[in-house]
C-alpha cells in the first residue's frame, strides 16, 4: 500500500497519524480512498493540493502510484 | 559547469538576437494600452480614501446625467452567489458592504474620454462608516483584534485561533528536542519584511468589449490570458467560451499580472454601455494602492549547530499578511526556507493574516525571499559566532539527489553543491576589502512549475515551423522555444516563429508562473515538432514506397534508415513541406498536458557592500549570481533572469516598503516615493550559469525566472552586517535604520 504523508495540520484529520497507508493504482485512486478513511481531509484534498509521488511533483491525478510508493501532500504550489 | 557533455548541441546553448528585439527598441512592440478600437470609451475607478469602512450609500445618478458618461457601475453589476476564491476575487474587483482597504474599488465609470470620466468620480457621492483598521501582522494576529472578515478560515485553522488567522499549516520531521540538545549552539531570532511591489513598468491595462447576449472580447497586458477569462467570467456570471482573450505584449508582471484587478470592470462597464469597447489603464497610484504586493512578513527562527557547522535542529514559525483575503505565501516561504540544508530535524508553522491592505498577488517565488531573509541571517549569524566560513558551512550542510528535503519529499537531481562549488572558485570570493565594506553570502531555492500547458507546432509551406504558445513571453520564452523547436526539427532560428496566441487558438494554458513557459511550453513544443517530424516522415515513406519505421530524421531531413531502406536522396523538410497539399494535407504536431518532470533550482549569490557612516547608504560594489539551470537554452535570457531577480532584491532589501499613516492609507503611492533600484544604483551583477540537467525535459530544462530573487535578501544584510558589525533583521535596510542601528552601536 501507498504511505501518503500529511502536513502536521491535516493530522487532527486522522486521529493523529502522520502516515497514511492506502490502496490505489493513481493519485486519484489514493484520494478516493482517504476521503473514505478520513472525511474530514476531503476539504483539502478539493481545494487542490500538490502531491509528490517518490521524490516527483505531480499534478496529474491518473499519474501511478507503486505498491510502495511514497506519497506527500503539500499546500498547492504556486509561483510568480 | 558540470555540463552534460554527453550531448553536442547545434543551436541550444546559442545566444541568437532575440525575436522581440526590434519591436521594443522601435516602439513597434503594442502593450496593453495601446489597442484603440473605433468608439471606444475610457474608464476611471473610484477608489475607497479609507483603509477599512462600512458603504452605507452609494448614488450614481449625478454622474450617470454629466455628460459623455455612458455607463457607471457598483457592486450590484457584478454577480452573486460565488463562493471560495471566485467569492474573494468578486469582493476584490468592487467593494460591496465594506470597504477593506485604502484604494479598494467602490465604483467605475465608462465616458467618451478619460477626462469626462475622472470628472464624473467626484459626481458619485458614497457615505461611508470608517472602521477600525489593523495593517501589521503582528497586530492583526493578536488575540484581541478586531475580526476583519469573520467566517474567511479555511478548515486548517484550529478551533481557538485569533480571528484573523484564516489559514494554519504545520510540517516537519525528527526530533527536534533531541535536535537542538545536541546542538553546541542554539540561537533564535524574530525577522521582520515589509511588502514590496513587483514594481512593473508597464501597468495593467485592457480594452475590453461585451455584449448584451454575453459574448465579448478583451485584449489585455496578462501573463495568463485563460486565467484572465476564468476569473472574468467568475466574477461577471459569463461563460468563460464566450470571452476571447488576447495578450498584449507585457512590460513585467513577476506574478502581479497572473490574477484580475481592474479586468472585469472594464467589460462590465461595457456591457452596461451597450457593448461598446471600454479602455482601463491604470494609473501608477493605483497599481500601488490597488493590486497585489507580496505579503510582509514577521518571521521566528531557531536553530541548532554544532562547533564543526552540522546543523541538527531548525525552528520556523512565520507569521505574513496578504491584504484583506487570504493567499499570503506562507507556505511557500516556510518550504523554501530550510530547503537548501539536510536537516534530521525540523519543524514549521505558518499562519496566514488578514490585514486592511490590498490582495496580496504572486511575486516571483512567492514568500521565499522572505523565508530566506530569515533563516540565512540566522545561519550566518551562527557561523561569525562559531568561526566557521558561512560558505563551508552552507557546503557542509548542502542537501543532495537522494536527500529527504524539510518539507518532506525526497529530492530528485539537484545542483546546489555544484552551485556552492562554483561560488567557491569564483575570483569575486577573494577580492579585497576596505574601511566600511563586507562581504555577505546566501542560498536560495525555488522548485518550479509545469502545469496546463498545451502547444501546437505547424510546418509552413516553405519548410518553417510556426510554433503556437499559451504562455506569454515574459523572460525570453518566445526565442528559448524557437531554439528547441529549431534544434529539434534540425532547421534554422529563423525559420521558426514562436506566437503567443489568444484563449480560442488552444486548449487551456496556465498563466507564465512558476519559472514554467520554457520548461513546460518548451516540453510541449518540442514533444509536438517530434510528432510532426512522425508526419513528414511517414509521407516520406509513402514517397519512396517503404516503411515508415525504414525513415529516420537528420539534420533537417527524412532519410532512409540504413542501406536495406533503399537507396534515396534525402527529403528536406522544405520539400516534404512544398508538397503537403498533395501528400495529405497541412502537417503539424500538438501536445496538450499537465506537464510533468519539474526540475528544482539552487542558486547561491555574494554581494559585496559599503556602507556610509555618515548617511547609513548602502552601496552595492560587487554581486555574484550563481544558478543551476539545468540548460541554458539561450544563456543570454538566462542571465537576464539572473540579473533581474538580484536587482529586485537589491530594491527589496535596501529600499522598497508599503508606508502606511496612521490612518491606513497608502504614503507612498508614486516611484518618487517608492524607490525601486535604478541602472544607476548598480554594478553590473556577475553570473555564472550551473549546468546540471534536469532528466524530466527533453533538453534538460529548470526554470530560471524565480530563484534568483531568493538569496539576495539575505545575502545583502549579511554583508552589512560584515561591514558594521550590526545586525538589521528587519528590512528594508533603508539608510535611515542602518544609521540608527550605527548610532545604537557607538
Amino acid at each position: 500500500m501507498a504511505r501518503v504523508h500529511l502536513w502536521a495540520g491535516l493530522r487532527r484529520f486522522t486521529d493523529g497519524a502522520e502516515v497514511i497507508e492506502v490502496e490505489g493504482a493513481t493519485i486519484a485512486q489514493v484520494f478516493a480512498a482517504l476521503r473514505v478513511a478520513h472525511p474530514g481531509l476531503a476539504p483539502f484534498l478539493d481545494g487542490g493540493v500538490s502531491v509528490v509521488v517518490d521524490g516527483a511533483l505531480s499534478t496529474n491525478r491518473h499519474a501511478p502510484v507503486g505498491v510502495t510508493s511514497e506519497v506527500f501532500l503539500l499546500q498547492r504550489i504556486k509561483g510568480g | 559547469m558540470a555540463k552534460d557533455d554527453t550531448h553536442a548541441y547545434r543551436l541550444i546553448g546559442t545566444r541568437p538576437n532575440r525575436p522581440d528585439g526590434l519591436d521594443k527598441v522601435t516602439g513597434r512592440a503594442r502593450y496593453g494600452a495601446d489597442m484603440a478600437l473605433p468608439g471606444m470609451l475610457h474608464a476611471a475607478v473610484l477608489r475607497s480614501p479609507h483603509a477599512h469602512a462600512r458603504i452605507t450609500r452609494i448614488d450614481t445618478s449625478r454622474a450617470e446625467a454629466l455628460a459623455g458618461v455612458k455607463a457607471v457601475i457598483t457592486r450590484a453589476d457584478l454577480a452573486t452567489g460565488q463562493s471560495g476564491e471566485d467569492w474573494n476575487l468578486t469582493e476584490n474587483t468592487l467593494a460591496g458592504e465594506v470597504a477593506l482597504y485604502d484604494g479598494h474599488a467602490v465604483a467605475a465609470v465608462a465616458a467618451t474620454s478619460k477626462f469626462i470620466a475622472q470628472d464624473a468620480l467626484a459626481l458619485i457621492d458614497v457615505e461611508y462608516e470608517v472602521l477600525p483598521h489593523l495593517i501589521d501582522v503582528d497586530d492583526a494576529i493578536r488575540p484581541d483584534a478586531i475580526a476583519l472578515r469573520p467566517g474567511s478560515a479555511d478548515a486548517s485553522v484550529p478551533d481557538g485561533s485569533p480571528a484573523n488567522v484564516v489559514k494554519q499549516i504545520e510540517f516537519g520531521h525528527g526530533d527536534l528536542d533531541a535536535g537542538f540538545a545536541a546542538a553546541d549552539l542554539v540561537r533564535e531570532g524574530r525577522y521582520l519584511t515589509e511588502a514590496t511591489h513587483q514594481g512593473y513598468i508597464e501597468p495593467h491595462a485592457c480594452v475590453a468589449q461585451l455584449g448584451a447576449d454575453g459574448k465579448g472580447e478583451m485584449w489585455v497586458c496578462t501573463q495568463g490570458q485563460w486565467y484572465i477569462r476564468k476569473m472574468c467570467a467568475a466574477v461577471l456570471g459569463l461563460e468563460a467560451a464566450q470571452l476571447r482573450v488576447t495578450p498584449s505584449e507585457i512590460g513585467g508582471g513577476f506574478g502581479g499580472k497572473t490574477t484580475i484587478f481592474a479586468e472585469p470592470l472594464a467589460l462590465a462597464l461595457s456591457r452596461k454601455a451597450g457593448g461598446r469597447p471600454v479602455k482601463l489603464v491604470m494609473s501608477r497610484s493605483e497599481v500601488l494602492r490597488a493590486t497585489g504586493p507580496t505579503a510582509s512578513a514577521s518571521m521566528d527562527v531557531k536553530i541548532g549547530m554544532k562547533r564543526d557547522g552540522t546543523i541538527t535542529a531548525a525552528l520556523c514559525d512565520f507569521r505574513m499578511q496578504g491584504g484583506a483575503f487570504p493567499g499570503a505565501p506562507v507556505d511557500m516561504a516556510l518550504f523554501c526556507a530550510l530547503a537548501p540544508y539536510k536537516l534530521d530535524a525540523v519543524k514549521c508553522i505558518g499562519q496566514d493574516v488578514l490585514a486592511n491592505r490590498p490582495k496580496a498577488a504572486a511575486y516571483r517565488a512567492p514568500g521565499a525571499p522572505m523565508g530566506a531573509f530569515a533563516v540565512e541571517s540566522l545561519i550566518d549569524e551562527m557561523a561569525q559566532e562559531l568561526g566557521l566560513d558561512p560558505l563551508e558551512v552552507r557546503l557542509k550542510n548542502a542537501v543532495r539527489e537522494g536527500d529527504k528535503s524539510s518539507y518532506g519529499p525526497t529530492f530528485g537531481s539537484i545542483g546546489l553543491v555544484e552551485v556552492l562549488e562554483a561560488v567557491k572558485a569564483h575570483p569575486n570570493l577573494s577580492a579585497p576589502l576596505g574601511p566600511n565594506q563586507g562581504r555577505g553570502i546566501a542560498s536560495g531555492y525555488w522548485f518550479n512549475h509545469g502545469g496546463e500547458t498545451s502547444v501546437t507546432v505547424a510546418v509552413s509551406e516553405d519548410g518553417g515551423a510556426t510554433v503556437s504558445v499559451g504562455t506569454p513571453d515574459i523572460g525570453g520564452s518566445r526565442a528559448s522555444i524557437a531554439l528547441m523547436v529549431a534544434e529539434t526539427f534540425g532547421i534554422g532560428y529563423d525559420d521558426v516563429r514562436v506566437n503567443v496566441v489568444e484563449t480560442g487558438a488552444l486548449g487551456v494554458n496556465e498563466p507564465t508562473h512558476g519559472s514554467r513557459a520554457t520548461f513546460a511550453s518548451g516540453k510541449a513544443a518540442v514533444i509536438s515538432a517530434k510528432a510532426a517530424i512522425s508526419e513528414m516522415c511517414r509521407r516520406a515513406a509513402a514517397d519512396w514506397g517503404i516503411e515508415p519505421e525504414a525513415v529516420e530524421w537528420i539534420d533537417g531531413a527524412a532519410v532512409p534508415a540504413g542501406p536495406n531502406a533503399g537507396q534515396f536522396p534525402p527529403l528536406t523538410m522544405a520539400e516534404i513541406a512544398a508538397k503537403m497539399g498533395e501528400t495529405g494535407g497541412p502537417i503539424s504536431g500538438h501536445h496538450e498536458v499537465t506537464a510533468e518532470g519539474v526540475g528544482a533550482s539552487f542558486g547561491a549569490h555574494v554581494v559585496d557592500v559599503e556602507v556610509d557612516s555618515e548617511t547609513g547608504k548602502v552601496t552595492i560594489l560587487r554581486y555574484l549570481v550563481v544558478q543551476d539551470a539545468g540548460t541554458a537554452i539561450h544563456p543570454a535570457y538566462v542571465e537576464g533572469q539572473y540579473q533581474g531577480g538580484a536587482v529586485q532584491g537589491i530594491g527589496w532589501a535596501l529600499n522598497e516598503e508599503y508606508v502606511y499613516g496612521r490612518d491606513g492609507r497608502l504614503q507612498n503611492t508614486v516611484f518618487l516615493d517608492y524607490r525601486i533600484p535604478v541602472a544607476s544604483d548598480l554594478p553590473m551583477i556577475d553570473t555564472v550559469i550551473v549546468e546540471v540537467p534536469n532528466p524530466g525535459h527533453p533538453y534538460g530544462v529548470r526554470g530560471v525566472g524565480e530563484t534568483g530573487i531568493t538569496p539576495p535578501l539575505p545575502a545583502i544584510a549579511n554583508a552589512v552586517a560584515a561591514a558594521t558589525g550590526v545586525r538589521l533583521r528587519h528590512l528594508p535596510m533603508s539608510p535611515p535604520k542602518v544609521l540608527a542601528a550605527l548610532k545604537a552601536r557607538g
